[in-house]
């Protein structure tokens, strides 16, 4: 069993895997738990599909990626908050308007600038492909968010509890929004090597969810998110070494599994395990009350 | 103090609020009344900036309100909040000492102390580890009512407290405004309840887009102000219920 689990890492490319998959896995559910906790979860996606042009021009400049992976996420992000504002446009709308176009742009653009841009890693992410500079990026931008969100947690609760609120106690919530958008792209920008950007959504969302299931506040469920994410990432590694596997889909797919275990099995709020008070027959017949008609 | 001139508030290009002008003086406590859309949040809001005014001056002790927020509680209004935020209600009514606080601390025994206090004052120190969403809305509006406590302002907001609350967080509520209007605090809220709670208020703004009336509410609540506010068809009607409920 040991050898099992020790095996694997004799080889560099997954040690490197498993040291960027436990960052990631930890720094994700972290930011996404602000994502789910102002329902705007999909942004995450949006986002993600948004850094496409900016990856393509910084290869074509031969910048480092962060900068136009950055800026272009940003863009995005501002887009949509700016389409919101001036017009009665709805969020949902703006979004699926925005990222298309982004991806869209970003597509052409790798065409007529003639990147070498690999766009199948870019999409499904290459974690066995890691370097050593990736996981120092990633561990500096983990480390960077993990503490803003250390310092900042007091405000940004009230400030994703009830903004108009904090609006009212006179903190700046421009600035905060701002910087949690640009929380969000970095955290993209430093999953992207491990998940892609399709499926980075999935690590964002997955384990803070199950951790939603498991808890009853904001910052235990970041961090009960942020072992589950670790543990998924590991899992997912070892498991597509084993049953060769594609790595980034083999690490969401552990993810949504936990997810649906906490969803049956959570002890305040599992299908299976919530209602103690209730028959087991009526319990089994609540199962079906959504097939009722409602007239 | 509070001075209120030719506020006005064109959102869009809709027209949200006329310019409006009143003063409150400490301890008085008013009610903002007026048919849905009249601009009664809409109103509160811009008091404190948080809709742009296209118009006008707020002053609280002859300074601008904008700049002394940390003097206001704001309650906004339940259907603006997530019930199912996982947040306990202990730390719903710690974020009272979020601005008190400063950045980067963390809240020490002072402002447990006052925490504590204001969640016995509404009853509900026992429940202080449920998950917000685990109350009922009365409970839920006792917990921003001491949210609004522990920030220890001079000014208090609501808007729409009596909406989706039972008989007795209505009871407390209206002790608390009893206790802090004694206190010399002033007091802004906006509801459409017509009931008893009515008779508590000193004073009675009727909106509709502009200011119809300000006074005590026997003044404002004549069929004539109701008419303009509400409208021929109602106006008359809601009369002759408020003189079987109100006025007796």
């Amino acid at each position: 069993m040991l050898n099992l689990l020790l095996e694997p890492l004799g080889y560099e490319f997954m040690r490197n895997a498993i040291a960027i998959g436990v960052l990631v896995g930890i720094l994700c559910p972290v930011v996404g738990s602000y994502l789910i906790v102002q329902r705007m979860a999909l942004l995450g996606d949006v986002i993600a599909h948004c850094v496409l042009p900016g990856l393509s021009i910084s290869f074509f400049l031969g910048i480092d990626i962060l900068i136009g992976a950055f800026g272009s996420g940003i863009l995005g992000a501002l887009l949509i908050a700016w389409i919101r504002s001036q017009t009665r446009v709805k969020v949902d709308a703006a979004m699926a308007l925005t990222f298309s176009t982004f991806f869209a742009l970003g597509v052409t653009l790798i065409t007529v600038l003639k990147n070498k841009l690999d766009l199948d890693s870019f999409l499904f992410g290459d974690i066995l492909g890691v370097t050593p500079h990736d996981i120092q990026r990633t561990f500096v931008i983990a480390a960077l968010i993990l503490l803003v969100v250390k310092l900042f947690y007091k405000e940004l609760l009230f400030y994703t509890f009830d903004k108009t609120g904090a609006q009212a106690i006179g903190l700046p919530i421009n600035t905060l929004y701002f910087g949690f958008m640009a929380a969000i792209t970095l955290t993209i920008i430093a999953s992207m090597q491990a998940v892609g950007v399709i499926l980075v959504i999935s690590l964002l969302v997955g384990p803070a969810l199950t951790a939603y299931l498991l808890t009853k506040e904001l910052h235990q469920m970041m961090i009960v998110g942020a072992i589950l994410g670790a543990i998924a990432s590991i899992a997912g590694v070892y498991l597509s070494y084993y049953q060769n596997l594609p790595s980034g889909p083999a690490i969401v797919l552990v993810s949504s599994s936990l997810f649906l275990l906490a969803l049956l099995f959570s002890p305040s709020q599992g299908i299976l395990t919530r209602s103690p008070q209730l028959e087991p027959a009526t319990r089994f017949m609540n199962r079906f009350k959504f097939l009722k008609r409602h007239d | 103090m509070l001075e209120v001139q030719q506020l006005a508030v064109n959102y869009r290009g809709v027209r949200g609020l006329d310019p409006v002008s009143f003063q409150v003086s400490p301890g008085q406590l008013v009610g903002i009344i007026g048919p849905n859309g009249a601009g009664k949040s809409t109103l509160l809001k811009a008091l404190l900036g948080l809709v742009p005014a296209s118009g006008g001056v707020v002053h609280y002790c002859t300074c601008p309100l904008h700049q002394q927020l940390e003097r206001v509680a704001y309650i906004p209004q339940r259907s603006q909040i997530d019930w199912d935020y996982p947040i306990t209600v202990w730390n719903v009514v710690m974020m009272a000492r979020t601005r008190q606080l400063g950045w980067f601390r963390s809240p020490g025994r002072a402002a447990k102390e006052i925490v504590k206090a204001a969640l016995a004052r509404v009853e509900m120190i026992d429940l202080r580890d449920r998950r917000i969403g685990e109350l009922s809305g009365g409970q839920q509006q006792r917990v921003f009512l001491a949210r609004a406590l522990a920030q220890q302002a001079d000014l208090f907001l609501f808007d729409e407290p009596f909406t989706g609350v039972d008989k007795k967080a209505e009871a407390i509520m209206l002790e608390v405004f009893e206790e802090l209007r004694s206190q010399g605090k002033i007091l802004l809220l906006s509801t459409h309840e017509w009931g008893q709670s009515l008779n508590q208020l000193d004073r009675l703004l009727l909106l509709n887009q502009c200011l119809i009336a300000d006074g005590s509410p026997q003044q404002v609540m004549t069929p004539e102000n109701l008419r303009q506010a509400y409208g021929t068809h109602l106006g008359k009607p809601l009369h002759q219920d408020l003189e079987t409920s109100f006025f007796c």
